[in-house]
């Protein structure tokens, strides 16, 4: 089992509700999200072409990419009704003290793009 | 001529009339009915309580039908006695019509379950228009209402409280909801449905007191457990009313007995409806009650050859956006059988088939009732399923979507409440020249009641009807399961300001990039810019004002109204792309200069530089007016295009519409700018200009049509701005104007804008303007952004400790 390595991001009043924001930390780019009651990180570059997803729609615990509509599971990463198999990496994301804190130690590690079936469940 | 009285003016007792005028029997007819009210669709009562028909809207024989057939309505008088000795019915006023025979349809009522306290203020039962408009008069915003029973009529009750504003709580005393229609797994699929609307379900609680001094405040659980009310609905199921019966000396058990040909134990008086017991059964559906009707009007005018046989129960939830669907019987502890099932949680699908020797005994559909047709007719025909075993649970694929009705015979029922058949359809379809589905409603009954039919009745109209109109309306998407009209009507009406609000209370609270931005659209339309702007509702283009191109950067396009430029403003362009490293500066077909590989975070400081407003670009709003030099320079120009083209995209800039919209002046009808192939154009003519509306030059290619013809410019730029109203308006989302031109006609479409009366006209000028007044420059954000970190990349503020990351 790693050790969280939690980061403290920004504070909460930087991301408004239901919108996403990009956030640079230790040389690469997340997207973390506002769900209203809690947050969530993801990486952000859409598996499929590279949107930015940080400026998707949120519908739920999805994020819709803005380029051409994929979906994204916030929680586990997962497409939701993708053409095919896909995933982003997620990060757990808390506040403390008002601070939207990033545990990045899984980061270099999942960062899976678009999957072969046999590694769908593999993040 | 013999006499008739029918005691009940329901649905029932109605239809049955209907029977017996259509089958030609001569009767002098009286009925009488307890309610006041003419005789209305008591299934869409919940309809009403949700706000989605009025009272109008239900009614199913007006005050017309009665007097054109001859009909002695007693309406607000209910029959106290039958003498049957003398042969009279005798009203509560006093007095007494004579009959030949009589029809007993006097329905049933609220069954309210012994609960100390239901005499209380405020407790309610949901049976009658009366009743609905009670409800309606208390449902307040914030109200805290229960309502108790969580079967068909309570969860509508329920869903119509919410959507008038009320926190609704449901309690149900057993562990399923509608469990005599679905079992345990569909139940649970319903129960998630209805708490995604945000209705609290308590199950399985029983009430034993209602409490409060006078008026209600809160019920008592047999637990001891106690829940705060200020609204109670009692909708614990229903009773036949068998009082009068009774009293008279007739035959009745739970309800009123009835024979094959649906005579009582007096055999001049019959009994219809929801009142009947027959062969032990009781009723609570249309369809067997119409089925009913006909046999009745049959054996009362000593036709015995036809019978009814019994029917089987069916029922379907009627909220909108909840598909529950049973008919049959579900009990599955007989032995032999077999249940054949689909589960689809995500989508929240389920479907159970009960199948015994290749007979369908019952089904339960959640989610999607789609089949509901094909598996009623299975039950009705005891239809053998061997060659049909491989599609039990989906259709299979269709060849032609005319098919189904198409190899269906012309004694085949259609509308299974009505009993309308394919082969009396299109006779009355033919026979007067029916066009419309309201049309066919009207004149045969089709599709009047549940509606379920509706999709065979509209493929009948488009196969036999030559000019069959379609009904236009679509729902905007499954989150908000309502027509964009529907929602224009809620939005206006609950006085509804923010998408969030909404989707709270109409939709599944969470909302998706199809309803958020359609939402976003229509609250600011509707308020004039006076909605609540929510950001997250909106598509990334529509926070940052520029164009998302696929590498994530974005593009920039001034506005350049007419097309129209000076040095300066080139100039500046110039040192902007210079200055930002713009990687490409293109001339775009609108006579526009695009900006392309523009960051994100340097947005607000190029419009700075820029130094010129948004050409909105970006959005479904007004994009610009291309224009010609006109008489300005131009050796055959006729009217001043560039400066009417100029005018045109002043009046108009800043706006929202449903899709972008797309202008044209030219000055002569060389048509040099194209004018004929926008979504507004403006022809110039010799001494005239001439409006066009609807054309396009995209994925598909229309030419405008002409709206009308003026002689002065300051007339044609007020023709532009009444249609452009009107689209705004009346135009679905995502709707461009040739679509909607060609969905409305362009008669209708100058009749409500050029031609409309002036009063109409002026109101649309008001509405036009108030939002004009409210709109802005979008790029004047770049010193207020509606959000600090809009345009920001934030940096993480803690470090990242180095050997955790490569």
């Amino acid at each position: 089992m790693r050790e969280p390595n939690w980061i403290a991001i920004t504070q909460v009043e930087n991301i408004p509700p239901h919108e996403g924001r990009p956030v640079q930390v230790g040389g690469m780019e997340l997207a973390v999200f506002n769900l209203g009651d809690r947050f969530a990180a993801v990486e952000n570059e859409c598996p499929h072409k590279g949107g930015p997803l940080c400026d998707g729609i949120v519908s739920g615990n999805v994020v819709v990419c803005p380029l051409h509509g994929w979906r994204f599971d916030l929680a586990s990463g997962m497409a939701v009704r993708a053409p095919e198999p896909a995933c982003v990496a997620t990060f757990p994301a808390r506040v403390v003290d008002g601070i939207v804190h990033v545990d990045l130690s899984g980061a270099g590690f999942s960062l899976q793009r678009r999957l072969e079936p046999p590694l769908r469940h593999g993040c | 001529m013999k006499k008739l009285v029918v005691v009940g003016n329901g649905m029932a007792g109605v239809a049955c009339v209907e029977q017996i005028l259509k089958q030609g029997h001569e009767f002098e007819i009286t009925i009488f009915g307890d309610e006041t009210h003419v005789n209305y669709n008591r299934i869409l009562l919940s309809t009403v309580l949700a706000g989605e028909k009025s009272a109008d809207d239900i009614v199913l024989n007006g005050i017309d039908w009665y007097r054109d057939n001859g009909i002695r309505a007693r309406l607000g008088v209910r029959v106290e006695h039958i003498d049957r000795a003398r042969r009279l019915a005798i009203g509560n006023d006093g007095a007494a019509a004579p009959f030949d025979k009589l029809i007993l349809a006097t329905g049933s009522s609220a069954f309210i379950p012994p609960i100390q306290g239901v005499e209380k203020k405020n407790v309610h039962v949901f049976r009658t228009l009366d009743d609905t408009r009670d409800l309606i008069a208390k449902a307040n915003k914030g109200i805290k209402a229960v309502v108790i029973g969580g079967g068909l009529l309570g969860l509508e009750a329920a869903r119509g409280l919410q959507l008038r504003g009320c926190e609704v709580t449901v309690v149900h005393l057993m562990e399923t909801l509608m469990e005599r229609q679905l079992d345990a797994t569909g139940g649970e699929y319903l129960r998630r449905k209805i708490e995604s609307f945000g209705i609290r379900v308590l199950m399985p609680k029983r009430t034993q007191a209602l409490v409060g001094n006078g008026r209600v405040d809160g019920l008592r659980f047999d637990s001891g457990e106690e829940i705060e009310a200020d609204l109670v609905v009692v909708a614990a199921g229903i009773k036949p009313n068998i009082e009068l019966a009774q009293k008279s000396g007739i035959e009745v058990r739970r309800g009123i007995v009835v024979n094959d040909h649906m005579q009582t134990s007096d055999p001049d008086i019959f009994a219809v409806g929801e009142c009947t017991e027959h062969r032990g059964q009781t009723f609570g559906l249309v369809a067997p009650l119409m089925e009913q009707g006909k046999v009745l009007a049959g054996a009362i005018a000593g036709n015995r050859s036809l019978a009814f046989t019994g029917a089987q129960p069916a029922a379907k939830l009627k909220i909108m956006g909840v598909e529950i669907f049973s008919a049959g019987s579900i009990d599955e502890s007989e032995p032999g059988i077999e249940t054949v099932r689909y589960e689809d949680p995500a989508l929240g699908i389920y479907k159970k088939l009960i199948v015994k020797e290749n007979r369908l005994l019952g089904v339960i559909l959640v989610g999607d009732a789609s089949d509901e047709r094909r598996y009623t007719q299975w039950l009705r025909d005891e239809t053998d399923l061997a060659p049909h075993r491989r599609h039990l649970l989906f259709p299979p694929p269709e060849k032609d979507a005319g098919l189904e009705v198409a190899q269906m015979s012309d004694s085949k029922v259609i509308c299974g409440c009505g009993g309308v058949t394919k082969g009396e359809i299109i006779h009355a379809i033919h026979e007067h020249g029916i066009q419309t589905l309201d049309d066919l409603k009207l004149k045969t009954r089709a599709s009047a009641s549940c509606g379920s039919c509706k999709g065979l009745c509209q493929q009948l109209l488009r196969a036999v009807a030559p000019e069959f109109q379609e009904e236009t309306r679509t729902t905007l998407c499954s989150c908000v399961p309502f027509s964009y009209e529907q929602l224009r009507q809620i939005v206006r009406g609950q006085q509804l300001k923010s998408v969030q609000e909404v989707l709270n209370v109409y939709g599944n609270r969470k909302g998706c990039e199809v309803c958020k931005p359609a939402l976003s659209y229509m609250l600011d339309m509707i308020w004039c810019g006076g909605h609540d702007e929510d950001r997250s509702a909106r598509f990334i283009n529509d926070r940052v004002h520029a164009n998302i191109q696929k590498d994530g950067t974005f593009s920039v396009i001034p506005r350049m109204r007419g097309g129209v430029t000076s040095p300066d403003e080139l100039r500046r362009i110039a040192d902007v792309a210079e200055k930002y490293k713009v990687r490409m500066v293109k001339v775009t077909g609108s006579q526009r200069i695009d900006l392309l590989g523009v960051k994100k975070a340097d947005l607000p400081r190029v419009w700075a530089d820029l130094g010129m407003p948004s050409g909105q670009a970006y959005t479904k709003g007004v994009r610009m007016v291309k224009t010609c030099v006109g008489t300005e320079f131009c050796r055959f120009g006729v009217q001043d295009s560039t400066s009417a083209g100029i005018e045109l995209e002043r009046r108009l800039e800043n706006l929202f519409t449903p899709h972008k919209v797309k202008m044209g002046v030219v000055g002569c009808p060389r048509n040099c700018a194209e004018a004929t192939v926008k979504d507004i154009g403006m022809v110039g003519q010799d001494g005239s200009w001439q409006v066009v509306v609807g054309g396009a030059a995209g994925k598909s290619v229309r030419k405008a049509d002409l709206l009308i013809t003026v002689e002065k410019t300051e007339e044609a730029l007020d023709a532009c701005d009444l249609f452009f109203q009107y689209y705004r308006e009346n135009a679905n989302y995502l709707e461009r104007t040739y679509d909607f031109v060609e969905r409305l006609g362009i008669e209708t479409i100058r009749k409500e804008t050029v031609y409309a009366a002036e009063a109409d006209k002026t109101k649309l000028r008001e509405r036009l303007a108030r939002s004009k007044a409210t709109a802005k420059d979008a790029w004047l954000e770049r010193d207020a952004p509606v959000h600090p970190t809009q345009f920001v990349l934030i940096e993480a503020i803690g470090a990242v400790r180095r050997q955790e990351v490569n």
